[in-house]
């Protein structure tokens, strides 16, 4: 009875994955084209590697600079910094910098923190850079056999759950992700936080990274619900333009994204230094009418 | 692999001090590598000095490898694990074409690559990767990768040693970073210099990352991959080359009838 119950019961993922040897011949779906996701319907995620030492994590962590706090490892990882999102009843807004730094150096400035899941859900990048691409790479995956099995799509809830739930299983081992889970659904425009603690929110209003306190000093001083789309494109791309001048972390340039009913929209890629340029230049200008308003020939409409 | 720490018994008796075990099985081997990508060809460079602290271990180690007609994959960082990535990603790549009876396009090998690094995401590969060569629609690229697997489509890239030397010389150079055009003149267009400018660019790179880094130099390899059809002249003419420098095609890895790979070489400075 019990070798019956355990032939049905699903194999215990974690341990076993953690100790298949990375030297192997490999598995039979690393033959074809696959590239190791041969394997995928059986939800089963090809052999992670693990140094055969008493506390791995541990090791990972004397070797790798995770966030900056190991300046002196060899592995220094690129990570992400300031990336925002917000509901508003024009859809959700998404607003990221572009900067990837390494210690001080800075190891990218054209850094897509912006991942496109699929052509109705995206995913921000902050914290490790690959584990954000990797999993959400692997969340498009999920959400694609969800499409064929269901024959519907995969509401951003439980898109954002299959995410919240793999990082979970790997949780205190080094991973390190926050990240921002944005689509359209039959709900209407939804937006939840995810990160590797396990944490998994809901909400109408987030900012993740380094730079976020920046971000959302200026979000909130302008965020309303009845924002038009001009006013909410405007907002989310100030805001990451003021992170990007006040932290040293983030910077570079803007990737501005726009949810709507049929999916997301690309709206642009703006140079960080030139937009703040325009906006306080802007100011400048604004000033200047002001000073000028005894004349009436001064103000114009 | 130094499993444990490097003292003597008799010094170890003298010390109080705990002695702490730690598993340290990485080695920084210096050397530099470097791409860029051009509108129908890409080229791919790395010096071939191997160092171990202050001391040169060889003045030949190979630090760029050929994969495909198409694709050329640079490595730098721990050379053994550096050896043994490269391995892989052949089997894995000759193991696609005995099942699809083709060579793997190189936006999959860029997936792959991603997929083989974060598979050692709790062990990693300390290896910092630049993957170049030709696309399916005939454009040259350049992918670079962390040590990790998070990867991006770029028109240059340096890593390595003198990443910090060469990276701002390229962004200036290549991506034309705080320059502006005459007034009146035509604007600058990134990822459109032609063969020539680019190859001059990747030995004076390496050149002067030689005289102000110790652990660049020795020699020079410079792998050139050019779109179907491209004519090759720019390259192989007559005195088309500086002195000092030698070129060889290399024999297609597969079919033949495609893209064409040719290694330029160049001695560099030794002390």
């Amino acid at each position: 009875m019990d070798a019956l119950a355990s032939s049905l019961s699903a194999p215990p993922r974690l341990t076993r994955d953690l100790n298949e040897d990375g030297d192997d011949a490999g598995s039979s779906a690393e033959w074809g084209s696959q590239g190791g996701f041969g394997n995928l319907h059986s939800g089963f995620v090809g052999g992670m590697t693990v140094p055969r030492t008493p506390d791995p994590a541990a090791f990972l962590n004397l070797h790798t600079d995770s966030m900056s706090s190991n300046p002196q490892a060899k592995i220094k990882l690129a990570h992400g910094t300031t990336t925002l999102a917000f509901r508003f009843k024009g859809g959700i807004i998404v607003a990221v910098d572009s900067r990837a730094t390494a210690g001080s150096y800075i190891a990218s400035g054209t850094v897509k923190k912006v991942i496109e899941i699929n052509p109705y859900l995206l995913g921000t990048m902050a914290g490790g850079a690959a584990d954000c691409q990797y999993w959400e790479t692997y969340l498009g995956m999920q959400c694609r056999l969800h499409e064929l099995r269901n024959k519907e799509r995969i509401s951003v809830a439980a898109a954002s759950k299959i995410l919240s739930n793999i990082v979970y299983q790997y949780k205190g081992m080094g991973l390190s992700m926050g990240t921002m889970i944005c689509g359209w659904d039959k709900t209407g425009p939804a937006l939840f936080y995810v990160d590797s603690e396990g944490q998994r929110l809901k909400g109408d209003l987030f900012s993740v990274g380094s730079g976020s306190t920046f971000a959302y000093g200026v979000l909130d001083q302008g965020y309303k619900f009845d924002l038009t789309d001009e006013e909410a494109q405007d907002l989310g791309r100030r805001s990451i333009c003021a992170a990007g001048h006040r932290d040293a972390f983030s910077g570079n340039t803007i990737n501005l994204y726009h949810v709507k009913e049929h999916g997301w929209d690309f709206i642009g890629n703006y140079d960080l230094s030139e937009t703040w340029y325009e906006y306080t230049q802007k100011e400048k200008g604004d000033k200047m009418t002001r000073v000028e308003a005894p004349s009436p020939m001064a103000v114009e409409a | 692999m130094a499993m444990h720490a490097e003292r003597s018994a008799a010094l170890h008796e003298l010390t109080s001090a705990p002695i702490q075990h730690a598993f340290n099985p990485y080695e920084d081997n210096g050397g530099t590598i470097l791409a860029i990508a051009g509108k129908d060809f890409s080229v791919i460079a790395g010096d071939t000095r191997q160092s171990q602290g202050y001391s040169i271990q060889t003045r030949y180690a190979r630090k760029v490898w050929q994969l495909t007609d198409r694709a050329v994959l640079a490595t730098n960082g721990f050379a053994a694990d550096g050896n043994n990535f490269v391995k892989k990603v052949k089997q894995r790549l000759e193991w696609y074409e005995h099942a699809h009876h083709k060579q793997m396009p190189l936006k999959s090998i860029a997936r792959m690559i991603q997929t083989i690094l974060y598979g050692k995401r709790f062990f990693p590969y300390y290896v910092y990767n630049i993957l170049g060569g030709i696309e399916e629609d005939g454009t040259g690229a350049v992918y670079s990768y962390d040590p990790v697997g998070t990867y991006e489509r770029e028109s240059c890239r340096a890593a390595g040693a003198a990443q910090s030397i060469l990276q701002p010389f390229l962004d200036n150079q290549i991506y034309f970073k705080n320059q502006t055009p005459e007034p009146g003149a035509e604007p600058f267009i990134p990822g459109n210099l032609p063969l020539s400018t680019v190859l001059a660019l990747v030995v004076d790179s390496f050149t002067s990352a030689t005289e102000r880094h110790i652990e660049v130099g020795d020699g020079l390899e410079v792998y050139v991959v050019m779109k179907k059809g491209r004519p090759t002249d720019d390259l192989v003419g007559e005195g088309k080359l500086a002195p000092g420098m030698a070129v060889e095609e290399l024999d297609a890895l597969g079919e033949g009838d495609g893209e064409k790979t040719f290694l330029v070489t160049r001695s560099l400075k030794r002390d």
